[in-house]
């Protein structure tokens, strides 16, 4: 019974209460799913507010204080009204879907430290693990797609299960460039090798830890991951699967209620998720951008928060600004010019680490 | 003694096995196609289980994520008629017996013989070296020692993507393609002219 | 634990397999830089670098197990090396004057055979199951993709599906035996199988094993019971591309099966012996009844390479030192005459198309004098006449099973070969005693050459071939014992 309470202690433990030796798994994952729901409600906000101030309008304002309530008004909306199932339905799938959708993107954070060992669980395979749970993203919009019995949503479907499987692949590379530089798949790891070697070491300047950051000596893999991830997540101007001009709403047609709900739950965690591996990628995580006084004064978890703000920042202008590209452009883009490149660059990145021997090692700087 | 590898290892194979059988047995194909979702990334948990959390991620990764993805679109697609398919398969449910039949006797007698012998088990090629994750300890054998199944398998790829190309690329004659490259390095005097017009007269 | 590659020239026995990849990828990237006119150019250029990698395995060979023991390179693989490399470079050549009826005037037709000649050397010289695997499925993937490569014809396409879907069946057993056999002797390279055979009883599960992996090569050979593919696949294939399908691979998957028995299943003889004999005895029974109601000549092909390959397995039977020699000789000439009979079929063609029928053969000895004799020779050979090659390849298998006192098996064998010279006497009777019906285009220079190359080595085996041809494979078939 050992190993049984060795578990419950893990999972439920409570140090205060002299109930075990550790906070345990549970509480630690309720606490990061409610700071990121909320967190979510604000992202939502933001992302509505940039959009508007692009084009000049005012957007969300009647809800609380500069409509900082609306997040939460339309949660209720969303969770009064009544269900729709489509009388063609798979129904089983119908509502599988969604859930597949938020539950997969919400799983993916358990390993993302947001600051200096703070992960909930902080594997070694992070990246890897990551990886693998945004591929299975694709499955909530296939599943809704065809579960609808309706051809907006199929086609939608259709669409979207192409785009993310050919971004994927892109996003794999550039993945597997940082890779290469830090000679780990773990999360925290890649955040240390950025601040403990990189460009500021090289030049005598080691306080300057933004130089350190990948974004700079893997440019254009930032860029290509930056893209990517906006296609990844079906974000303008990518949306192909949802174009309302085309689609009217894509695969999320038939949804209504919790369901769709869920789906943009789903969506935008997932956008953050994206957000937040740019920052651990290429940002250089929760260290701060130059290794003095007033900054580190700042807990490294702010600075995470910050960074992928800034990174969602981006993605909102993008939205703002980028008028949709048609799906052949799409596929010519993933396939013909991100691929080969990307391709390439793990070949130059690869030889450049062989020949010159840099490179983290795995924390064994040689 | 339940331990709680054991559970989950109880766990993942129960449902495993369970799946596997819905994938046959589910009449719409959509839905054998998502059953076998399910066995896949049950297996990737015995995969973990068994301390192999490198091939279960990969697992995951490559056929879940791309290998079924495709599949479950041409399932979608293609519309098949399973009880069109099924009408012969009372014909031939007695050979199948048979022969399942004996795939399972042949199977029990030899699992019945397995046994591992010390011998085996220690003059394993290579020396399973437990102070290092796995990822690493495949890094290290499968680009020196596997050279050449490595080349091989890639060989193999190339053979698959060749045969796919060859198999269905079909360059229609009579359509317009966007050419991006001619378009964007296209210069504005090439694609503009510009006539001063006097008013009242026209061209 | 690492690699035994320390330098470039470590690598020498692999330098035929490397020179065969290295060209197949800068003809690829060539081709599709190119225009698509230029499909004849590259079949040419693959047939140079297979006459140079043949050039290499016979003047430079260099010998030794690498890659830390999943390849090795003796002088049976370099027998059989040379005769999968010639039957693949004659194959290309037969494709060359008709490549635009067949559609196979592409690149991509000449790189999948070079990949597939890859496939095959890797098969020859497979000295682990894994590179055994992957060599196989390197050989069957192409083939797989050249058989339906006339996409446009129902009938490629139907052979292609059901060449892939039985193909993939057999490496799916192929596979399960393999694992059977890692999971019963902890090891996957052959010479180190048998050693835990010879150190432990064998047990029930190794001979399961051995009995799926040899069920998976049989599909391959397209021995009897596993041959139910060949005549649709060789009938619907393009022509050029049956004749490749019926020469190298045959070759190479039965390389592969005299490497397996002999070097990792050698302590246990009698149990595979057992499972050969039966499928020589099955093959060559078969072949020679089903062929007789053939009205096709490709499918009247398919079965004769059946019945062949059941001969073949007679000198396997017998596993012995001078059984595989017989093996090594049967094969050589069995792909000689393949290729000559394969030009023949390709010369007959009329205005409207390939002649596929064996009543259309009619008086073919008054239109095509030359290419009727050809034939009739190709025929003689295939009966086993004497003087002609056939008959020194029976002659060879049988002699090999009378010395290890198998006297059904050599009595089962002759009688076939009696059986079967009906229908290819009934071939050589109808172009030669029936009135003709058709007019013939005019046979490619190619074809002719071709023709009257094998022609030439199939009369003139005794006196020139024969000697040299035995010698060598009689040092081959040492390397193994």
């Amino acid at each position: 019974m050992d190993l049984l309470g060795q578990s419950l202690d893990y999972l439920f433990g409570i140090p205060l209460v002299g109930w075990g030796t550790q906070v345990g798994f549970v509480y630690k994952g309720l606490l990061l799913l409610v700071a990121l729901l909320i967190f979510t409600a604000y992202i939502l906000l933001a992302d509505r507010k940039i959009w508007a101030a692009v084009q000049v309008r005012r957007g969300p304002n009647v809800v609380g204080p500069f409509g900082l309530l609306q997040s939460f008004a339309d949660l209720l909306k969303f969770v009064f009204k009544e269900p729709v199932l489509p009388a063609g339905s798979d129904k089983v799938v119908f509502l599988l879907a969604p859930l597949v959708m938020a539950t997969l993107s919400l799983a993916a954070w358990v390993v993302i430290p947001i600051g200096p060992g703070l992960a909930l669980a902080d594997i070694n395979l992070g990246i890897l693990y990551i990886f693998a749970i945004s591929s299975l993203g694709v499955y909530g919009v296939i599943m809704g797609g065809w579960a609808s019995n309706s051809k907006y949503p199929f086609l939608g479907s259709l669409r979207s299960a192409a785009q993310m499987v050919s971004y994927e692949v892109s996003i794999g590379l550039v993945i597997i460039t940082v890779l290469l530089c830090v000679g780990s798949l773990n999360l925290s790891h890649i955040v240390i090798a950025q601040y403990e070697m990189g460009l500021a070491h090289m030049i005598g300047l080691p306080q300057l830890t933004f130089l350190n950051w990948f974004w700079l000596p893997l440019f254009p893999m930032f860029v290509i991951f930056f893209i990517s991830a906006l296609a990844e997540t079906n974000r303008p101007p990518f949306d192909l699967p949802e174009a309302e001009s085309e689609l009217v709403a894509g695969f999320m047609v038939e949804y209504s209620s919790t369901p769709y709900l869920l789906f943009m739950l789903g969506e935008y965690i997932a956008i953050i998720l994206m957000c937040a591996l740019t920052t651990i990628l290429f940002l250089g995580g929760w260290t701060a951008p130059i290794d003095l006084p007033p900054f580190t004064w700042i807990p490294g978890v702010v600075w995470f928060v910050i960074k992928t703000c800034l990174v969602f920042f981006m993605f909102a202008m993008v939205k703002a600004f980028v008028p949709r590209y048609r799906y052949d452009q799409l596929m010519r883009i993933g396939w013909k010019v991100f691929l080969p490149i990307s391709l390439i660059m793990v070949v130059i990145v690869a030889f450049v680490l062989q020949l010159t021997g840099w490179g983290w090692h795995g924390g064994r700087i040689v | 003694m339940m331990t709680l590898p054991l559970f989950f290892f109880y766990l993942f194979s129960i449902i495993a096995v369970a799946s596997a059988l819905m994938v046959i047995v589910a009449r719409n194909p959509v839905h054998s196609v998502l059953y076998l979702i399910v066995v896949f990334v049950n297996s990737a948990g015995l995969f973990m289980l068994a301390g192999a959390e490198f091939l279960a991620l990969i697992l995951i990764v490559v056929y879940v994520g791309a290998v079924a993805v495709l599949f479950l679109f041409v399932v979608m697609m293609l519309e098949v008629d399973f009880g069109q398919m099924r009408r012969g398969i009372l014909q031939y449910m007695p050979i199948g017996v048979v022969i399942g039949a004996i795939l399972l006797l042949e199977l029990l007698l030899v699992a019945g013989s397995f046994v591992i012998t010390p011998e085996v088990m220690s003059s394993s090629v290579i020396p399973i070296d437990n102070t290092m994750e796995n990822t690493r300890a495949i890094g290290l054998v499968l680009y020196t020692r596997y050279v050449y199944l490595f080349q091989a398998a890639g060989a193999v790829l190339l053979v698959a993507m060749i045969g796919a190309i060859v198999l269905t690329l079909r360059h229609k004659p009579n359509i317009k393609r966007q050419d991006v490259v001619r378009q964007t390095s296209r210069k504005r005097h090439e694609a503009v002219e510009i006539k001063s017009v006097k008013s009242g007269e026209g061209l | 634990m690492n690699s035994d590659i320390t330098s470039f020239a470590s690598l020498a026995p692999a330098f035929p397999e490397m020179l065969v990849a290295a060209g197949a990828i800068v003809l690829l990237l060539f081709g599709i830089f190119t225009k698509k006119e230029r499909a004849n150019g590259v079949a040419m250029a693959a047939v140079v670098l297979l006459v140079a990698t043949a050039g290499i395995v016979i003047f430079h060979p260099a010998q030794g197990v690498i890659f830390n023991g999943g390849f090795i390179a003796d002088e049976f693989a370099r027998f059989m090396k040379v005769l999968v490399i010639g039957g693949a470079a004659f194959a290309l050549i037969l494709s060359l004057p008709s490549s635009r009826q067949h559609q196979l005037d592409k690149f991509e037709y000449s790189v999948l055979v070079l990949l597939a000649t890859l496939g095959m050397m890797m098969m020859v010289s497979a000295n682990d199951l894994m590179s055994l695997y992957l060599g196989l499925e390197l050989q069957s993937l192409a083939a797989y993709v050249l058989a339906a490569m006339k996409r446009d014809s129902a009938r490629a396409t139907e052979a292609g599906l059901k060449y892939f879907v039985l193909g993939a069946l057999s490496s799916g057993m192929l596979l399960y035996g393999a694992s059977l056999i890692y999971g019963f002797t902890g090891h996957t390279q052959l010479d180190l199988i048998v050693d835990q055979i010879v150190m432990g009883e064998r047990s029930i599960g190794l001979i399961f094993g051995m009995v799926f992996l040899l069920a998976g090569i049989a599909f391959k050979i397209s021995a009897v019971p596993f041959h139910m593919w060949t005549p649709d696949v060789y009938e619907g294939a393009p022509t050029p591309v049956t004749a490749f399908l019926a020469s190298a691979p045959k070759v190479a998957a039965m390389a592969l099966l005299v490497r397996v028995v002999t070097v990792s299943f050698a302590p246990i003889t009698s149990d595979w012996q057992q499972i050969v004999i039966f499928l020589s005895i099955a093959s060559m029974v078969l072949a020679a009844f089903a062929a007789i109601g053939q009205k096709s000549l490709k499918r009247l092909v398919a079965y004769s390479s059946i019945g062949h390959v059941g001969f073949a397995l007679v000198g396997l039977s017998s596993g012995t030192a001078v059984g595989v020699e017989g093996v090594a000789i049967y094969m050589a000439i069995y792909v000689t005459m393949t290729i000559g009979l394969f030009a023949c079929i390709l010369a007959l063609r009329t205005q409207n198309g390939a002649v596929e029928d064996i009543a259309e053969l009619a008086g073919l000895a008054q239109r095509r004098p030359f290419v009727a004799a050809m034939i009739a020779v190709l025929m003689f050979s295939l009966i086993g006449l004497p003087p002609l090659a056939g008959f020194f390849a029976k002659w060879h298998v049988f002699l090999a099973a009378i010395e290890a006192r198998l006297f059904v098996l050599a009595v089962i064998g002759v009688l076939a070969s009696a059986i079967s010279a009906f229908y290819y006497l009934r071939i050589v009777k109808t172009m030669y005693f029936d009135e003709p019906v058709l007019e013939y285009a005019a046979v490619p220079r190619e074809l002719t050459a071709v023709m009257g190359v094998t022609g030439f080595l199939v009369i003139t085996y005794f006196v020139t071939v024969g000697g040299p041809l035995a010698a060598a494979a009689r040092v081959a078939s040492g390397s193994l014992f």
